[in-house]
């Protein structure tokens, strides 16, 4: 085999052994281009950095009732004034970051495993696996998710664990749907089958070569996600059902400053906020990777 | 002249740098006239077509030249004047039947709409016309096929309709870009013959593009061989299949699997082509070729006649071209 | 005569197209209907036919994507449909397969080195500290730099894509490779560059090769024997010489005369089929490729013509032989 088709030494010339790029590098070069998502990464940063080291921030106890001190306006002694107990809210929305956003992290991160794990048995296996597991996600997704997460905690018992596992459960379907649409484009490409030639075997096809390629849209969709999380979780504290007295909760916050709001709106009007912010910037964060992450707007 | 091309050239602004996908191309298209442009992927044959239509969106534009149709400059009309001669003087046929006709309208409706927006016609008078065209095209029992929906229709047939479109308005330039790439051997047949045989009869040019010097052979009478957005030769097709010029052209010719030689081993052209991003200075196809000289590696030879073609080639003249733009 | 390497019998793959209230089909989908036939052990078998004839259909059986609906498949002399799962798991790997679409048969998220590498380390093939010299070895046997290892494929032209599926085909040190239409995607002047290194590669590594491809004009250079098939049915069989110089079966013959010429010196007379290819659903008795057939006769419409030996290992399967056959059927009845 003297003449080579393809001349080797030229291209060896030419470029130089070249580092692959990595898909978070990757990811991190289309995001940076696209401002929302930035803003709602420095807003997501800004709240982590919050709920870590909030314990040094608050000016106040968040627990700590003054009786005498209740229903203050903002002013310069409490920035957000304070509840009908005397607290300081401020320090109580600083608390309430810390809790959100535990809250949020710990129900995607239960939802997703479960998941991936249904979404991708069905959509790989198919056939009559497939139609059980949807079949009962479908069932799940016809209930409206808060009346769930309602029955689930009537079922489970008060508290914020509580609260994390039924929104974790609740949101399942979700995950579930997404990861098998993927899997079921993406299992019929040629280089899936290709694995299967070369003597793959199933589980190994699944997260060798499936999984890296849909991971994209999973990120966005856990992103996104972790907004629902958070909302949900101010929705049962609303309702009583998340947090329990005296720890602050968002959600909570509001649901028992709802008396007050036309003799104190700042006890209704900050909580409300802190959520509205929270919520906006996974949302930015999550669209703006959706963007990043779509072959198309990336191609040139 | 039907169509004259004067110095086109389109590039496109990518993020890493620009790409003259069609660099100073000239050619011509008389009435009546089958020329065909044939060439690789990325040898900027179909851009060629697009940039014709006006269809070049960003970041692509047409940086300079003319494109003459019956003496006005296409560049230079304004859009509604452009789409009056689009699809109605010049029409144009895709490689993807399917994605090209709209799946949830009948084959009718498609067609009646588009000879509806060009020619004064009612409704009567364009469905009977639509009819015609169908059976034109070679379509059996058109009155009923018409009422079809796309996904009814096998490939061929697809493309039959696409073709019937194209024509329902007489334009007098069909531009075919790989109308029969996705088309299976016997239909691929099929549907040059139809082409050839309504060119004679509506008397109609046809550009043709394609990457297949069979089809080429079959069905046109002149060829622009391009390589890397440049022409390297053009001929009418008896001068290019029995004495080819260019060392491309000649590659290609042997490198084409043919039913009537007993080789074990097909010749070919080595390497592939460069990246439009890093052209080589001088010929674009000097890396590739077996008769490269030291001076194909500096210049670009100039587009030359010879012998009543034309080729870019310095076996063939001295001549370099001159003002290349970096 | 060389003994088979794969014996293929009265094949059939059906895929349900629709089914009644109870699940039992009501519209079957013949992709491949009763079809035998065998290769030989170091030939290249051309198999052709157009768009939805069955052949890829063959292909993706013999590598085990597609189970099939009934006949036997023998391959090295062990029947692959009668085995479980892993034992054919692991019989199928001396069967590799090179796709059509080099942008859709390599994993985006692996570099070419782990593509290559990723057969011999399932498969336990050779120590880890020997796979690297492995790979470096398959990349210079396919013309590939060693250094080109970590790029992704999207690094890649279409033709040097195609070279790592082929590498990566030739890491578990199969017996027969399936070229489903290697090269049609590609350009013209990387096709033929393709097409030689597959044939260098076959006398290189003592390959099998089943090619499978749209038109004859693409297997004549590197196949030994062919076969054409139409909507499912073989329709002939026969070493490249007779099938190039006297083909028998009509399709073969429109099919042959399809393919347009470069030598515009001689223009030849085309047989040009009329109408489509009709769909492989619900087809109806009679031989398949009646509804276009410009010599079809009294009866093609109903009875479907077996594949026969019409001498010299010409099989065919069309009506206008059976007189051909019948004298030499009777010969043997009187001997």
């Amino acid at each position: 085999m003297e003449d080579k088709p393809f001349d080797t030494s030229a291209a060896a010339a030419a470029e130089p052994l070249e580092k692959p790029e990595s898909q978070i590098r990757e990811m991190w070069d289309a995001l940076k281009s696209n401002k929302g998502a930035l803003v709602g990464l420095g807003i997501i940063l800004f709240l982590i950095f919050v709920a870590v080291f909030g314990h040094w921030l608050m000016p106040y106890d968040p627990n700590l009732s003054d009786m005498g001190a209740s229903f203050l306006p903002p002013g310069p002694e409490h920035w957000f004034g304070t509840d009908q107990l005397g607290r300081d809210i401020f320090s109580r929305i600083i608390y309430g970051t810390h809790i959100s956003l535990t809250v949020g992290l710990s129900a995607v991160a239960i939802s997703l495993t479960a998941g991936i794990i249904l979404g991708a048995v069905a959509g790989y296996r198919g056939g009559k696996t497939d139609t059980v597991i949807m079949r009962f996600m479908d069932m799940m997704l016809a209930i409206p998710s808060i009346l769930l997460a309602i029955a689930f905690m009537a079922a489970l018992g008060k508290g914020l664990d509580k609260a994390v596992i039924a929104i974790g459960l609740v949101s399942i379907p979700e995950y579930a749907r997404i990861v098998r649409g993927c899997i079921l484009s993406v299992k019929e490409n040629d280089y899936v089958q290709a694995a299967r030639v070369v003597g793959n075997r199933d589980g190994r096809i699944i997260f060798k070569h499936i999984m890296p390629n849909i991971l994209s849209s999973i990120v966005v969709r856990a992103t996104l996600g972790i907004s629902t999380a958070v909302l949900d979780t101010s929705a049962l504290g609303f309702l009583g059902l998340g947090v329990q007295p005296p720890y602050a909760e968002w959600g909570d916050m509001l649901g028992r400053a709802r008396g007050f709001i036309f003799s104190a709106p700042y006890t209704l009007i900050f909580p409300g906020i802190a959520i509205t912010i929270t919520v906006l910037a996974f949302n930015l964060l999550g669209d703006g990777l959706r963007d990043a992450l779509d072959p198309k707007s990336r191609q040139l | 002249m039907l169509l004259e091309v004067k110095h086109l050239t389109t590039e496109f602004h990518l993020k890493k740098g620009v790409v003259n996908a069609v660099d100073d191309v000239s050619f011509s298209v008389d009435k009546g006239e089958i020329l065909a442009i044939v060439g690789e992927s990325g040898s900027g044959k179909s851009v060629t077509s697009l940039s014709i239509m006006g269809l070049i969106s960003p970041p692509g534009r047409i940086a300079k030249g003319e494109i003459l149709f019956k003496g006005n400059d296409l560049t230079r009309l304004p859009l509604h004047e452009l789409q009056k001669i689009r699809g109605d003087q010049i029409s144009m046929i895709f490689q993807e039947p399917m994605t090209s006709l709209n799946p949830v309208q009948r084959i009718r409706d498609q067609i009646m709409e588009s000879i509806m927006t060009h020619m004064k016609l009612t409704k009567e008078e364009a469905l009977r016309r639509t009819v015609e065209m169908l059976d034109l095209v070679g379509i059996p029992s058109p009155e009923a096929r018409a009422n079809d929906y796309p996904h009814q229709m096998s490939g061929g047939m697809r493309q039959r309709v696409m073709i019937a479109m194209a024509l329902s308005c007489r334009p007098e330039l069909l531009i075919a870009d790989e109308p029969t790439t996705a088309l299976d051997v016997t239909i691929q047949a099929q549907i040059l013959e139809l082409l050839y045989s309504l060119r004679e009869k509506l008397n109609m040019a046809v550009l043709l593009i394609t990457h297949d010097l069979g089809v080429v052979a079959e069905a046109a009478d002149r060829v622009v061989v391009m390589y890397c957005g440049k022409i390297l030769e053009e001929a009418d097709v008896k001068t290019l299949f029995t004495s080819p010029m260019h060392p491309y052209t000649v590659g290609l010719l042997e490198s084409i699997p043919r039913l009537d030689d007993e080789r074990e081993r097909l010749s070919m052209i080595r390497g592939m082509v460069p990246n439009p991003l890093h052209m080589p200075p001088g010929c674009a196809f000097s890396d590739r070729c077996d008769r490269c000289m030291e001076k194909c590696r500096k210049h670009m030879p100039a587009l030359v006649p010879v012998n009543g073609s034309k080729v870019r080639c310095f076996l063939y003249s001295e001549e370099v071209e001159e003002d290349r733009h970096e | 005569m060389n003994e088979p390497l794969v014996q293929i019998k009265n094949l059939k793959k059906y895929f349900t197209v629709r089914t009644d209230f109870f699940g039992r089909p009501t519209s079957v989908l013949k992709a491949v209907d009763d079809v035998s036939f065998e290769i030989r052990r170091g030939e290249a078998f051309g198999l052709v036919g157009e768009s939805g004839c069955g052949k890829t259909t063959i292909g993706k059986m013999l590598v085990n994507l597609y189970r099939p609906t009934s006949g036997t498949i023998l391959f090295d002399g062990r029947d692959l449909t009668a085995m479980d799962e892993e034992e054919r798991r692991k019989c199928c790997r001396d069967i590799q397969l090179i796709f059509q679409d080099p942008y859709a048969s390599l994993n985006p998220r692996m570099t070419i080195g782990d593509i290559i590498a990723e057969p011999i380390r399932i498969n336990h093939l050779l120590p880890s500290s020997e796979v690297e010299g492995r790979v470096n070895y398959l990349l210079g046997c396919v013309g590939l730099a060693n250094h080109l290892r970590n790029r992704y494929p999207h690094e890649f032209s279409g033709g040097q894509r195609q070279r790592v599926g082929i590498a990566r085909a030739l890491a578990v040190q199969p017996k027969l490779i399936v070229c489903d239409e290697p090269v049609s995607a590609l350009d013209v002047s990387i096709q033929a560059q393709v097409l030689n290194l597959l044939h260098d590669l076959k006398d290189e590594f003592g390959l099998t090769y089943l090619f499978i491809a749209h038109g004859l004009n693409v297997v004549k250079h590197i196949s030994d024997r062919v076969g054409v098939m139409y909507l499912g049915k073989l329709m002939e069989i026969a070493s490249k010489r007779e099938l190039y110089e006297k083909p028998l079966n009509p399709y073969t013959q429109a099919l042959l005369s399809a393919i347009p010429v470069t030598d515009v010196t001689r223009k030849k007379e085309r047989i040009i089929l009329k109408g489509d290819v009709p769909s492989p659903i619900d087809p109806g008795e009679g031989c398949r490729f009646a509804s276009r057939c410009f010599k079809v006769f009294e009866g093609c419409d109903r009875i479907c013509p077996p594949l026969r030996d019409v001498g010299n290992g010409h099989l065919v399967a069309c009506r206008l032989y059976d007189t051909l056959v019948g004298s030499a059927d009777s010969d043997s009845v009187s001997q």
